[in-house]
């Protein structure tokens, strides 16, 4: 039996057909929910066989080298069946995330998410990853934009590439959205990411508004995401700057639980997650030359930055509190 | 209109190949090749025949460069005599100024020849350097994200540099610059072949950069169009796609240990010490961040895509070397005769 086809929605892997002989398009009719359920269903005889056949012929690829990556360097066998697979678990169980909107992100063509940024640690890029890979109809792999640090630094620069991401950069954006992938921005950045507890479900400033300007010249649609629960996975209480400053990061963090704990500060709180994907701004109704107008692109950019906090705002009070006595 | 080309570089295997490529077509009438030593024989060359191009031993650090050119009428000048890495005995000095002063006197010769009126140099991706900040695709545009300091890179920029100024000054003649990608291909002996062909590949840990080749043949295509036609401006050339090394190395079977940056140095150093392969720094931050190149410019110029792309080029050099090893295959084959069907994949 030969499975090469390792688009995401080829899912037979995890589902299995349930006996019967090799007929990989009969285990494409299972719905999506069940073929989802990962690990589970172990149905006995033919079924291991299969799955371990397919593991067998997977490792093979793997260390022949016999698999296909893009000019960003994102590898979608591995993003799908090693990487994601293992932030799936984090995703399902421990922040048990629910996703609302996603028919507002398209299936096929080009579009920016646009979504904030939080929880110290980058957690929510995975996420919303996850959320857009697996829970989206179409199975759509987030090409986000990431900081330099990421790239500068062994190991999570290239896994990073491999999972589709790339740096943010004017022409990478602009690449990425013209070729119809679904690129995703977090403007926050840093500031975001590592504000303090207090300042929680408040958007900071926008950077300075080039994924706007990419998105008018690629004419494709702003969609702005609000991710809740973040905020509470690692909350903020105070800051090293001077040892941030010796390993050159941007911060590093003091929680309730790091550094007291040691490694165990490392886990990351069980909050309880929503994303929710808003309605669309449309781009197309500027010409392209408009994205060097610095007036519309800065007037833009504050209307998606107000869109996203009120959405925030409204999906907060929404989820509830983040963590409910019965989980 | 009669042609009479001249390539420098023929005693190296591209510069032979476009040579005997340019002498098979009966529409050029003279071929002149000139380079600083003899071509080695055409059958150690992997038989990369000059045909009848007439050879001219010439140091193209001396101005006798100026008397082959008026001596023979020529009309275009086809420029690959650059090298990319310090040659055995010479060390980097002498591979600076064969790169930049020769590629000097070669322009000075040039602008003063009423007879040219086409310029085809061979430059390298390597000027756009490699680093954390590079965008994934550089266009002929872009800037390099940190000016070359040393090496090869900092030896094109120069002669980039030299070409722009020549063709300001010379409007009427037809400047080409070819920026190529990492060459690959049966005849290619480089820095990154060697790197190849080594029994332990040493990576750098932690990283796993894209890498861009163009097969030979390619290359020697471009050239050859780019030689007797008419296509003025600046071109990156590559086979489309790119490759992670990792997938390299895996494709070739060879084991791998990675390490890291700061020992790669020392091992470099080292390694260059043996005379085998070199590790510069250009070639590390290459190891480390990669770089590709966007072809798009060149495939809408001359309405022609090369036929290997980079994993064929790279595959047809596995090939050509008999570099396929299947190392760590026995147990998952093991495992697959147990399981009884897996095998067929």
């Amino acid at each position: 039996m030969k499975r090469t086809d390792f688009s995401p929605d080829g899912d037979g892997g995890r589902s299995g057909s349930g006996g019967g002989e090799d007929e990989p398009a009969d285990a494409r009719v299972i719905p999506i929910t069940a073929a989802r359920r990962y690990g589970g269903g172990g149905r006995p005889g033919d079924d291991i066989e299969d799955r371990l056949a397919e593991l067998l012929a997977f490792l093979r690829r793997r260390l022949n080298g016999e698999y296909e990556v893009d000019e960003f360097g994102f590898d979608p066998e591995l993003n799908d069946k090693v990487l994601l697979e293992l932030i799936r678990p984090l995703y399902r169980h421990w922040f048990r995330v629910e996703t609302l909107g996603l028919a507002n992100v398209p299936d096929e063509s080009g579009a920016l998410v646009v979504a904030n940024h939080s929880g110290t640690v980058p957690v929510d890029a995975l996420m919303l990853q996850v959320a857009l890979h697996d829970d989206h109809p179409a199975h759509r792999a987030l090409r986000l934009l990431g900081a330099d640090l990421v790239y500068r630094l062994p190991v999570l620069g290239h896994l990073s590439r491999k999972s589709g991401h790339t740096l943010a950069c004017p022409e990478d954006a602009d690449r990425l959205m013209r070729k119809g992938e679904l690129v995703g921005v977090f403007p926050e950045g840093f500031k975001g990411v590592g504000k303090p507890f207090s300042e929680r479900y408040r958007l900071q400033r926008f950077g300075r508004g080039g994924f706007v300007a990419s998105a008018i010249r690629a004419q494709v649609p702003i969609i702005p995401c609000a991710i809740v629960g973040a905020e509470e996975i690692y909350p903020k209480i105070g800051d090293l700057p001077s040892l941030a400053r010796l390993f050159g990061l941007p911060y590093i963090p003091i929680t309730p639980l790091f550094p007291w704990l040691g490694p165990l500060g490392l886990i990351p709180l069980p909050s309880k997650w929503m994303i929710e994907f808003g309605e669309p701004v449309r781009t197309d109704q500027y010409d392209p030359e408009e994205a060097d107008d610095p007036m519309l692109v800065y007037n833009l950019t504050d209307q998606v930055r107000e869109l996203i906090q009120q959405q925030l705002t409204r999906l907060r009070l929404h989820r509830g509190p983040a963590f409910s006595p019965l989980f | 209109m009669t042609h009479t080309v001249l390539v420098t570089g023929v005693s190296r295997h591209i510069g032979a190949r476009v040579a005997g490529v340019l002498a098979a077509d009966p529409a050029i009438d003279r071929v002149v090749g000139v380079d600083t030593m003899p071509p080695p024989a055409s059958a150690r060359d992997g038989g990369a025949a000059l045909g009848r191009t007439e050879f001219v031993r010439v140091d193209l650090r001396s101005p006798d460069i100026a008397q082959v050119i008026a001596a023979a009428d020529v009309d275009t000048v086809v420029h690959l005599s650059l090298v990319s890495a310090p040659s055995k005995g010479a060390g980097r000095p002498v591979m600076k100024e064969h790169n930049v002063i020769g590629t000097m006197q070669l322009l000075a010769a040039c602008q003063r020849s009423a007879t040219v009126s086409r310029v085809v140099v061979r430059s390298t991706t390597a000027v756009y350097g490699s680093s954390s900040h590079d965008p994934a695709m550089f266009t002929e545009d872009a800037e390099p994200a940190e000016a070359a300091t040393s090496g090869y890179a900092k030896d094109a920029t120069e002669v980039e540099a030299y070409v722009r100024g020549f063709a300001r000054r010379r409007p009427d003649v037809t400047v080409s610059t070819l920026r190529f990608a990492n060459f690959m291909g049966p005849g290619i002996d480089s820095p990154l072949t060697r790197y190849f062909s080594q029994p332990v590949l040493p990576t750098v840990l932690g990283f796993d950069p894209r890498l861009q080749f163009v097969h030979e043949d390619d290359a020697v295509e471009v050239l050859r169009r780019m030689a007797v036609e008419h296509h003025p401006g600046t071109f990156n050339v590559a086979g489309d796609g790119v490759m992670l090394l990792s997938q390299c190395v895996r494709r070739g079977g060879r084991p791998v240990v990675p390490v890291p940056s700061t020992a790669f140095r020392v091992l470099g150093d080292l390694a260059r010490g043996v005379g085998r392969v070199d590790f510069s720094p250009e070639q590390i931050a290459l190891m480390s961040y990669g770089r590709a190149v966007d072809t798009r410019r060149l495939a809408a110029e001359l309405g022609w895509r090369p036929k290997f792309g980079t994993v064929a080029a790279f595959e047809d050099f596995l090939n050509s070397r008999g570099l396929f090893g299947e190392t760590s295959l026995p147990v998952i084959d093991w495992l697959s005769t147990v399981l009884g069907r897996g095998g067929e994949r």
